[in-house]
C-alpha cells in the first residue's frame, strides 16, 4: 500500500460529516499544535535565557538598588520583584500575541489557519497557552532568583485568593491580548511600532515598580482598564499582607471580580474581533493574503 | 460538455472520470442521499458558475475574475493555466474559502464555498508555490504534526502519518532537521507533505514549482502524480504558469487571462485548435526524387526543406530532412511507401505538434511575457 494512504473516507461528503464530539476533538488539538512551537522553543533556543531572563532582571535589580540607597521600606523591594515577574507576560502579550497575527500572514501560516476546519480561537488559545509556558518560566526565576537574591519576604495569607487572582490576571490579560492581535491586524500598521508605542506607557500606568495607587486618579483608571495594573495591585496587597505601603486601590477581592469581567469581556471581543477578521478578508481579500 | 468555456465555447470532450476512485460509485451515491439536505446535488469536484471577484482599489476597482465558468469532474488533475495576474490565484482563494465571489456561485464537492465553509476545509487543502508556512525552529517532524492537530489527528495518528508522507515525500535524512534549515527543493516538499496530512479529497496547487530548479521541480511533479495514482477519487486544481508543466501533469486544462476562462479542453484538444494538420519532421538518408517525389504523394499537402529552427539539433546531420504537412496521419503510409520506391532509408521521424503557447497566442493574440508586461483589468 502506498504511503500517502493513511485512512480512507468512502466519498467526500462523508470524510466532510464530523460529529460534534469530533469538531471539539479537533478544536481542543489545535490550541495544543498551535501552543508547540512555543513550547519547544523555549528548550531549543538558549539564547533566550539572556534575552527574557537575564536582561530584564538587570532592570529589576537597578530598581531594587535604587529603593535601597533611599532606604524605602523593604515591601517595596518585594514589589519590584513581583512587577519585575509581571513584566515578562506583558512583554510576551506585546511581542508574541499581539503582533504574532500580523506576523504570521506574512509567513502564510495566517491563510492555511483560515483553511483548516479550526476556529482562529483555537489558535489564539494555542498561542496564548504556549506563551504562558515561556513567559511563566520567566517569571518564576525572576520571581524565585529576586526573592533569594535580594531578601524579600512574603506575607501570605489567603494562598487560593492569590493563585486565583494570578490565573485571572493571566486570563485577562491574554484575553487583551488577543483583542490587540485582532487589533493589530486589522490597523494594518506596523505591528513593530504599535508595540513599542504601548510597551513603555503601560509599564508606567500598571505600577511595576512602585504601588499604583501612588498614580492617584491616573492609577484608577489603569485599574479600570489594564489587566496587569489591577492584576499586580491585588497580589500585592495578597503577598505583603499587613504592610501599610501594599494597600490598593480597591480591596483585592473586589479587583479579582474586576478581572472576571475584563476576561469574559476581551475574551468575548477577541471572538467578535476574529469573526470580523475572517468577514473582512473574504469580502475585501485583505488580511490573509499576503502582500495586500 | 463538463469545462464550460468562455470566448471559444466549444465542447471538449474528456478523458473518463474516475469519480470516488477504488470506491464503489453506490457508497457515493448513499452518502450524498444521506446529505442531501446540506449538499448540493451535484457529482462535480469543482462547479463555478458566472464567479466574479472585483477588488476594491483606487483609482478604480480591479476585476480578477469576470464570470468564470468551470466544472472540475472528481478524480481529474486540471490545469489552470495563464500569465501572471490572469486571475488564476483568485479563483483559487475563491474556491478554498479565502475569498467571497462578488458574484456568482461555486462548489467543490457539493460544498457551497460561501456558506459552507466548516465542511469544505475539512476536505480539502492547499498548498502554493514558495510557501514558508509553519516555524523555522521547528523539525520537519514537529512541524507536519503540528498542523496534523488542526485537522484533527489525534496525537499518536498525527505521528503516524507523519512519519509516513515524510517517507512518501523523501525527507527521512530530514526529518529531524529545523524547517529553516531546509533547501527550496525539500521545503516544498515538505509543503506537499503539509497538504496531504488530512487525506484531501481535493488538493489546490498554486504554482506549486515556482521558484525550484528543474530537478526539485521534476520530483514535486512526480509527487503530486504518485499521491493521484495511490488514491485514484482525488482531485487536484494546479495553476501555473508553466505551460510543459501543465502540459505534463494535467488530464484536461483551462487557458485564463484576464479573470476569464478563454478555453478548456485536454491538452490535445487545444492544440487541434491552432493546427488542424498533421506536421512531420522526416529525415532520410537520401532523397533521389527530391521534395518534390513527396509532394505529389495522395495525402501530402506539402513537403519542403525545414528552417534551421525546424531541425534544431538534426541541422548538423549528414541526412536529407523534410517537413511533411499531411492533411491526416494516414497519409504517412503513402509517404513511407514512395521512400520504400525511391530506395531511401528512414532515419528519424518526429511529428511536431504546436504548444500550449501557440494556443494561447492563438486565443489572445500574444504570448505570456508580453501579457504580463500589461496593466491588470480594470472594472467596466
Amino acid at each position: 500500500m502506498s504511503a500517502f494512504v493513511f485512512r480512507h473516507s468512502e466519498s467526500p461528503e462523508q470524510a466532510a460529516r464530523w460529529d460534534r464530539r469530533r469538531s471539539l476533538a479537533t478544536q481542543l488539538r489545535s490550541v495544543y499544535g498551535r501552543a508547540y512551537p512555543r513550547i519547544i522553543g523555549a528548550r531549543r533556543e538558549p539564547s533566550w535565557l539572556l534575552f527574557e531572563i537575564l536582561l530584564p532582571f538587570l532592570t529589576t535589580s537597578a530598581f531594587v538598588f535604587v529603593y535601597r540607597a533611599l532606604d524605602a521600606p523593604a515591601e517595596f523591594i518585594g514589589f519590584v520583584v513581583l512587577g519585575g515577574a509581571m513584566t515578562a507576560f506583558w512583554l510576551n502579550i506585546l511581542w508574541m500575541m499581539a503582533a504574532q497575527l500580523y506576523w504570521e500572514r506574512d509567513q502564510g501560516n495566517l491563510e492555511l489557519y483560515f483553511t483548516a476546519p479550526i476556529s482562529m480561537m483555537s489558535i489564539l488559545f494555542g498561542m496564548a497557552i504556549g506563551g504562558l509556558f515561556m513567559s511563566g518560566t520567566r517569571a518564576a526565576v525572576v520571581l524565585i532568583v529576586g526573592a533569594t537574591l535580594y531578601d524579600v519576604v512574603f506575607a501570605v495569607e489567603q494562598w487560593l485568593l492569590l493563585l486565583a487572582v494570578f490565573f485571572l490576571t493571566m486570563a485577562a490579560l491574554y484575553g487583551l491580548g488577543m483583542v490587540l492581535a485582532s487589533f493589530f491586524l486589522l490597523s494594518g500598521r506596523e505591528a513593530w511600532h504599535l508595540s513599542q508605542g504601548l510597551q513603555e506607557p503601560v509599564y508606567f500606568v500598571s505600577g511595576l515598580n512602585f504601588p499604583v495607587a501612588r498614580l492617584g486618579m491616573l492609577g484608577a483608571v489603569a485599574i479600570a482598564t489594564i489587566p496587569l495594573a489591577v492584576g499586580l495591585d491585588a497580589m500585592r496587597q495578597l503577598a505583603f499582607v499587613g504592610s501599610e505601603h501594599a494597600d490598593g486601590v480597591l480591596p483585592a477581592w473586589m479587583e479579582a471580580l474586576i478581572l472576571v469581567g475584563m476576561a469574559a469581556l476581551f475574551i468575548g471581543l477577541a471572538r467578535w474581533m476574529l469573526g470580523q477578521i475572517e468577514r473582512l478578508a473574504r469580502v475585501e481579500g485583505k488580511l490573509t493574503v499576503k502582500g495586500t | 460538455m463538463r469545462a464550460a468555456c468562455r470566448g471559444i465555447g466549444e465542447p471538449a470532450p474528456m478523458k473518463g472520470p474516475r469519480r470516488y476512485g477504488r470506491f464503489a460509485r453506490p457508497h457515493a451515491q448513499r452518502y450524498h442521499r444521506e446529505l442531501i439536505v446540506s449538499v448540493s446535488p451535484t457529482s462535480l469536484a469543482i462547479d463555478a458558475r458566472a464567479v466574479r471577484r472585483v477588488y476594491k482599489a483606487k483609482p478604480e476597482p480591479i476585476v480578477a475574475l469576470d464570470g468564470v465558468d468551470l466544472q472540475v469532474e472528481p478524480g481529474e488533475l486540471f490545469g489552470l493555466l495563464g500569465p501572471n495576474g490572469a486571475g488564476k490565484t483568485t479563483l483559487i482563494k475563491v474556491l478554498t474559502t479565502l475569498l467571497l465571489p462578488t458574484s456568482g456561485t461555486a462548489r467543490v464537492f457539493g460544498f457551497d464555498v460561501a456558506r459552507q465553509t466548516t465542511e469544505l476545509r475539512r476536505i480539502m487543502n492547499i498548498v502554493s508555490g514558495g510557501e514558508q508556512s509553519g516555524y523555522g525552529l521547528l523539525h520537519v517532524r514537529e512541524q507536519l504534526w503540528m498542523f496534523s492537530q488542526f485537522y484533527g489527528l489525534g496525537v499518536r495518528d498525527g505521528w503516524r502519518r507523519v512519519d509516513q508522507l515524510i517517507e512518501a515525500v523523501g525527507l527521512t535524512e530530514q526529518r529531524l532537521q529545523k524547517v529553516s534549515s531546509l533547501s527550496t527543493g525539500q521545503r516544498q516538499k515538505l509543503n506537499l507533505a503539509r497538504g496531504l496530512l488530512n487525506d484531501p479529497w481535493i488538493l489546490f496547487l498554486d504554482e506549486p514549482t515556482l521558484g525550484l530548479d528543474v530537478s526539485a521541480a521534476r520530483q514535486t511533479r512526480e509527487l503530486v502524480q504518485q499521491w493521484q495514482r495511490a488514491l485514484p477519487g482525488r482531485t487536484i486544481l494546479l495553476t501555473s504558469h508553466y505551460m510543459a508543466e501543465v502540459d505534463e501533469l494535467c488530464d484536461r486544462l483551462a487557458i485564463v487571462d484576464r479573470g476569464r476562462i478563454l478555453a478548456s479542453g485536454t491538452s490535445a484538444e487545444l492544440k487541434r485548435r491552432v493546427q488542424r494538420e498533421s506536421i512531420f519532421l522526416l529525415e532520410v538518408d537520401r532523397l533521389p526524387g527530391g521534395h518534390q517525389a513527396l509532394a505529389a504523394v495522395r495525402g501530402v499537402l506539402s513537403a519542403v526543406e525545414p528552417t534551421a529552427h525546424d531541425l534544431g539539433s538534426a541541422a548538423d546531420r549528414q541526412t536529407v530532412s523534410v517537413k511533411l504537412t499531411l492533411d491526416d496521419d494516414a497519409a504517412l503510409g503513402g509517404v513511407v511507401g514512395e521512400l520504400g520506391r525511391m530506395g531511401a532509408s528512414i532515419v528519424a521521424l518526429a511529428k511536431s505538434e504546436p504548444t500550449l503557447e501557440d494556443v494561447f497566442v492563438e486565443l489572445v493574440g500574444r504570448g505570456f511575457a508580453e501579457r504580463e508586461q500589461e496593466p491588470a483589468e480594470k472594472v467596466r
